[in-house]
Parts: structure tokens; C-alpha cells; sequence
């Protein structure tokens, strides 16, 4: 069987005034139907644009090369109207500001049933209906009466929840959940987290979860691809990856997370130098500027992504 | 919300007050006044004609008796009567005031239809040439006075095409069609020198409008580029863009006074511009009341209209 979601050696680049920017270089990721796949990486490692080009938002960037299956269709190969049809009713997607992502002049209600009326055609009526069904869904209290209001009076995590009523609209086979709870209270986040995993799993969504926390991952992953760089560097099994990190940049990440065993006063280790400048990558292993392990090889040439065994694979000379 | 419109209106009071009594004190700091030109147009000369035409208009008076004469009357609805008809007032202003407000409506209807489109258009279609063009245009509806404009549009078209704007009014109940077809022209150039501003903040709101993160929002939705823009982005990007028409209000009227007086259309402008010439005091400060009060009336709706576009200063 296919995978749901099959995102093939996938190029995108943008022009800017540095040059052409390599935003995502040869990408290859799966996700299965009804399973979570984390993408990990820092900010400006390539993991949004990864998400945006699934749906055809990546303008003013390009489409370089590759293939996005998706339920046996080449997304890059749609219109922009095929592609319409898609986005919100068969993929949907929830940002990372709930406080900006929501249209602050249109009702809850409107938001939320705007993608019922769209795809389902149903009449607003209807769709405010199931729109109220979709906020109880979310946990929203008292539901039917907030939706005439607007997203000034929710509070940020209530707005998320709103974001996660309107991605689970129209029965998405896949949600892309783009850093959902990094602009929220600790507190709130693993609510959200526990709520979009919950009702993901209850409709047998697929979910591509966009994080830098490996904590999120840990919990709710179950497996996990590392970017760095525009490439994604190691992938496999959540639970193996955290046993054992293949790769010296995922290495990295596992030891700057904070233990609750660890002793306070110890200071937490820090991956030395800042992530690279996608204008400039180093015709080598991007991460080589900054691995404790590196050597000739490194900086002659980018490892290519290997398989170790049938759910692992790793871009790193040591494991080559 | 009754409370917040009534308190707004008494706030208009000191500042209608202040304004009349600048009016009222310049006026009379012209040079030329009233009784030299009635004398001049009479061949009267003596200085005791003089005191008798003063002593009957009550311009002998010192000039805060005759402010205090004249805003007491205001206040009882009486603005006093022209010096030269001896008519109210109020009564030469009921029969112009529609007639201005007729035109700057019209005037205010081309500038949206102009500024609108075109705004988002060009908004959309950044740094193309349609873009470029539009910019353009716009800069140079900014640059050309609308009394330079309509002099070329009374001047060529008679001259080429032996063709000229129709110059004679009809009340709009008595023939509309005959009525529109003599304010279309100054209200187009009206509304166009009012649609360049306003079609550059539209541009510039729709610019900021689609960069933000609910439009990323609705496009994820699978919405239509024409459904983003009409129901996500537009609402937002009129809000500053009302402001503006609401700041331009004096503009319109003070173009207006300009237009009728090319174009010969009775209304308020040309009666302000007669009175001017002829020193007509309670005309001019009755027209300048009006004014002042239409245009802190449209900063009244705007700043109500923004309760309708932005629900944040609904719940305030």
C-alpha cells in the first residue's frame, strides 16, 4: 500500500536579493494514513516551506523538481482550481499565530463554516450549524452562542481551537499543524496538542506536525524526520530516534532539551555556531560548520540521505 | 450608542462657536468692506450717506456686539440676512445646500468607483505595468488642480468638437436626466482629484491586507483568489481608507466651490464666492457654519462607520 501523503526529492527556491535560496533541497517524506510524522527543525530550516508547497502556497517561491502525492494524485501537477478544491476540504491546515491567523473583521461562526459552504456547498445556515457542532467538538464552552462573536474576544488558545475546528471542517485525510502551540502558554499547549492529536486520531487523519520541540515529538509523534538546512538529515520511529540519534545534528537537539532529573545549576549544552544561511550553504554537509565530528568528507561533499534498515535513514558521512 | 452620538454633537458646539467667531473677525479684516462697494454702486459719496446705510445694517456697532447680535440669532435658528437681497439667510441656503450636496455625492460616488478598483487592482498586480499605471494616474489627478481641469474640459472640446458641457441648471425633481447631464462633469473632475489619495491608501491598505496571516488562512481554505480579496481582505483594508475620505471632506467642498463657479451651478460654493466679492457678511458666516458642521458631521460617520467595519470598536 501507498503511503497517503509521498513527497518526492522535492526542490523548492525562491528569488531573492542574495540570490537563488534553496529553501527545501531534495526532500523525501511519507506519511501514512492515520499516522503523525514530525517534522523537526529551527526556524529557517525549510520545515514550513515543506508544509506551505504541499498546498500550492508557496508563491512567490518555486517549485523546482520533485513530487507530492498525494491519495495516488502529483499535487505539482494540478491547477491552481484542482488545487483549490483540495486545500481546506482533503488537506487542511493550522498555523502557528492563532492571534493573526484568524480574520479579525468576520464572525467565528463565518470562519469556521466558511469551508462547509465552500466544499460541501451547503447553505450558511447548515454550515453554522455543524460549524457549532465542530466548537463543542473543540471544547469550546457554549458553543452555539459564540459563534456570532469575533476572534478579539477569544483568548489565544481558544482561537487555536478555533483554528483546529475549522482544519477538521470538512473531515481532512490529512491536517498540516504548523508549530501549533509555539505561540501559547505552556499550560495551554499540551491541551491544544492532546486535543489535535485526539481528534485527528478519531478521523482517521493523517498528521504532518511542523515543530522545534522535541518534547511535542516525544509525546506525540510516531515517527520523525530532522531537517536542517533545506534537507531533511535523519528519519525514522519516534521512540528510535529518541533511544538513539543517529545524526550529530539531532544529537545536538536531543541534549539542549532540558531534563527535570538534571541538575539546575548545570548549564544545558548548546549546538555551537548559528544555522546556516540558506543563501550560502557550504557545498559540503551543511551542518559541518558546526558538528563536533567533522571531517575531510564532510566538507567535500553532502552526504546523500541512506537507508539503515527499513524505517531509519540518516544523511551523515559516520553512518555512511 | 445614542449616548456616544449625543455627547459627540455637543462636543461640535465649542468648536462650531470658535470657528464662526474666526469667520465672523477675518471677514471683516479684509480689505474693501461692504458699505464702500453699496456706496460705489450707488453714487453715493457723503459721509452721512455712509452712517445711514451703516446705522441700517447694524454695522455701526462695535464687532463683538455685532458677533453676540448675530450668534444669538444662530442660536434661535436665525442666521441674519444678505446685506445686498435682504433675503434670510437660511432661506438662500436651503435653496443651495442640495444642490452642493448633490454634487459632492456624485463627486464621492466617481472617486469610489475609481479609487476602489482600481486600488485593488493595483494592489494585486504589483510593480506590473497595469500597477505603474495606475500609480500614475493617480499622481497625477494629485497634481492638477480640478479648476485647471475644468477649464481645459470647457475650452478644448468647444474648440475641436464644437462641444461643450451643458452650463444651464435644472432642479433634479423637475427633470433628472436634464439635471445629471449638467452636474456629471463637475462631478467627475470632483471625484476625480478626491479618487487619486484614496485609490493610493487603497493600494497600499490591500498591500498590507494580503500579507497577513488570515490571508494565508482563507487561501489553506481552498477560497478563490476573487473570494479572498472580496471577503477577507477588502473589509480590513477599507478601514484607514474611509478615514481618508472622511479627512478629504473639506476638499470636496472646497472644490466644489471652484466647480460651480466653472461650471455655473448654484449652489453653496457659488453663493459663498458672490458673497465674498460683495463683503456679504451673515451669508458668508452662515455658508462657513454649514461647512463646518457638514464636515465634522462626516467625521462623526466615519468615526461610527469604523463601529461597523472593525468589530474591536463595536465591543469598546
Amino acid at each position: 500500500m501507498t503511503a497517503l501523503l509521498e513527497v518526492a526529492d522535492l526542490t523548492v527556491t525562491f528569488r531573492t536579493d542574495g540570490g537563488l535560496v534553496r529553501a527545501v533541497d531534495s526532500v523525501s517524506l511519507s506519511v501514512e494514513a492515520g499516522e503523525t510524522l514530525a517534522l523537526v527543525g529551527e526556524s529557517g530550516s525549510g520545515k514550513s516551506v515543506t508544509a506551505l508547497s504541499i498546498l500550492g502556497l508557496i508563491a512567490p517561491g518555486r517549485i523546482e523538481q520533485g513530487r507530492i502525492g498525494f491519495a495516488g494524485e502529483d499535487l505539482t501537477a494540478l491547477d491552481e482550481a484542482a488545487l483549490r478544491a483540495i486545500r481546506g476540504d482533503r488537506i487542511a491546515m493550522i498555523f502557528q499565530e492563532p492571534m493573526s491567523s484568524l480574520n479579525p473583521v468576520l464572525t467565528i461562526g463565518k470562519q469556521v463554516a466558511e469551508p462547509i459552504w465552500l466544499h460541501r456547498r451547503m447553505a450558511w445556515r447548515e454550515a453554522y450549524a455543524q460549524a457549532a457542532e465542530l466548537l463543542r467538538k473543540v471544547a469550546i464552552p457554549d458553543a452555539e452562542a459564540r459563534l456570532d462573536d469575533y476572534p478579539h474576544q477569544f483568548s489565544g488558545g481558544m482561537r487555536q481551537r478555533v483554528m483546529i475546528a475549522m482544519a477538521l471542517a470538512c473531515r481532512p485525510q490529512l491536517i498540516i499543524a504548523d508549530e501549533p502551540t509555539t505561540a501559547l502558554d505552556v499550560t495551554v499547549q499540551a491541551q491544544i496538542l492532546a486535543l489535535l492529536k485526539g481528534l485527528t486520531q478519531e478521523a482517521n487523519a493523517a498528521l504532518l506536525l511542523i515543530t522545534h520541540d522535541l518534547g511535542v515529538v516525544a509525546r506525540y509523534a510516531d515517527r520523525v524526520a530532522v531537517m536542517y538546512g533545506g534537507r531533511i538529515v535523519e528519519s525514522g520511529p519516534a521512540a528510535a530516534l529518541y533511544r538513539a540519534p543517529m545524526h550529530p545534528y539531532t544529537e545536538g537537539l536531543m541534549r539542549s532539551v532540558p531534563r527535570l532529573d538534571g541538575f539546575a545549576s548545570e548549564r544545558l549544552p548548546a549546538i555551537p555556531g548559528q544555522p546556516p544561511d540558506l543563501a550560502k550553504l557550504p557545498p559540503g554537509c551543511a551542518f559541518a560548520p558546526r558538528c563536533p565530528h567533522v571531517h575531510d568528507a564532510c566538507v567535500a561533499a553532502a552526504p546523500p540521505l541512506h537507508a539503515l534498515d527499513a524505517s531509519r535513514s540518516v544523511a551523515c558521512h559516520r553512518h555512511g | 450608542m445614542q449616548a456616544f452620538v449625543t455627547r459627540r454633537l455637543l462636543a461640535l458646539l465649542p468648536t462650531l462657536i470658535f470657528a464662526s467667531l474666526i469667520v465672523f473677525v477675518s471677514m471683516r479684516l479684509i480689505p474693501g468692506d461692504v458699505i464702500d462697494l453699496m456706496l460705489a454702486q450707488n453714487d453715493l459719496s457723503t459721509d452721512h450717506d455712509r452712517a445711514a446705510i451703516e446705522a441700517a445694517l447694524g454695522l455701526d456697532q462695535p464687532m463683538h456686539v455685532q458677533y453676540f447680535r448675530w450668534i444669538g440669532g444662530v442660536l434661535e435658528g436665525d442666521l441674519g440676512r444678505s446685506l445686498w437681497q435682504n433675503t434670510p439667510v437660511t432661506e438662500q441656503l436651503a435653496a443651495t445646500l442640495p444642490i452642493t450636496f448633490e454634487l459632492g455625492f456624485l463627486a464621492l460616488i466617481v472617486a469610489l468607483t475609481v479609487a476602489l478598483p482600481i486600488g485593488v487592482y493595483s494592489a494585486l498586480k504589483q510593480d506590473t505595468l497595469g500597477d505603474y499605471a495606475a500609480r500614475s494616474f493617480s499622481l497625477v489627478m494629485l497634481a492638477i488642480p480640478s479648476f485647471w481641469l475644468g477649464t481645459l474640459v470647457m475650452v478644448f472640446p468647444s474648440v475641436w468638437w464644437r462641444w461643450s458641457p451643458a452650463l444651464e441648471y435644472t432642479p433634479f425633481l423637475e427633470d433628472p436626466l436634464q439635471n445629471l447631464a449638467h452636474m456629471i462633469v463637475p462631478a467627475i473632475l470632483l471625484g476625480l482629484s478626491l479618487s487619486a489619495l484614496t485609490m493610493r491608501m487603497t493600494r497600499t491598505m490591500m498591500l498590507e491586507v494580503l500579507r497577513q496571516d488570515y490571508i494565508r488562512t482563507a487561501r489553506a481554505k481552498g477560497l478563490s483568489e476573487t473570494l479572498v480579496v472580496a471577503r477577507h481582505a477588502l473589509r480590513n483594508g477599507l478601514i484607514p481608507v474611509v478615514t481618508l475620505i472622511g479627512l478629504q471632506a473639506p476638499l470636496l467642498i472646497g472644490g466644489a466651490v471652484i466647480l460651480e463657479q466653472i461650471f455655473v451651478v448654484p449652489g453653496m460654493g457659488l453663493l459663498l464666492l458672490e458673497a465674498v466679492f460683495q463683503r456679504d457678511y451673515p451669508v458668508i458666516s452662515g455658508v462657513f457654519l454649514v461647512v463646518g458642521f457638514g464636515v465634522l458631521v462626516i467625521n462623526l460617520l466615519v468615526d461610527l462607520s469604523y463601529g461597523w467595519l472593525d468589530p474591536k470598536v463595536r465591543h469598546q
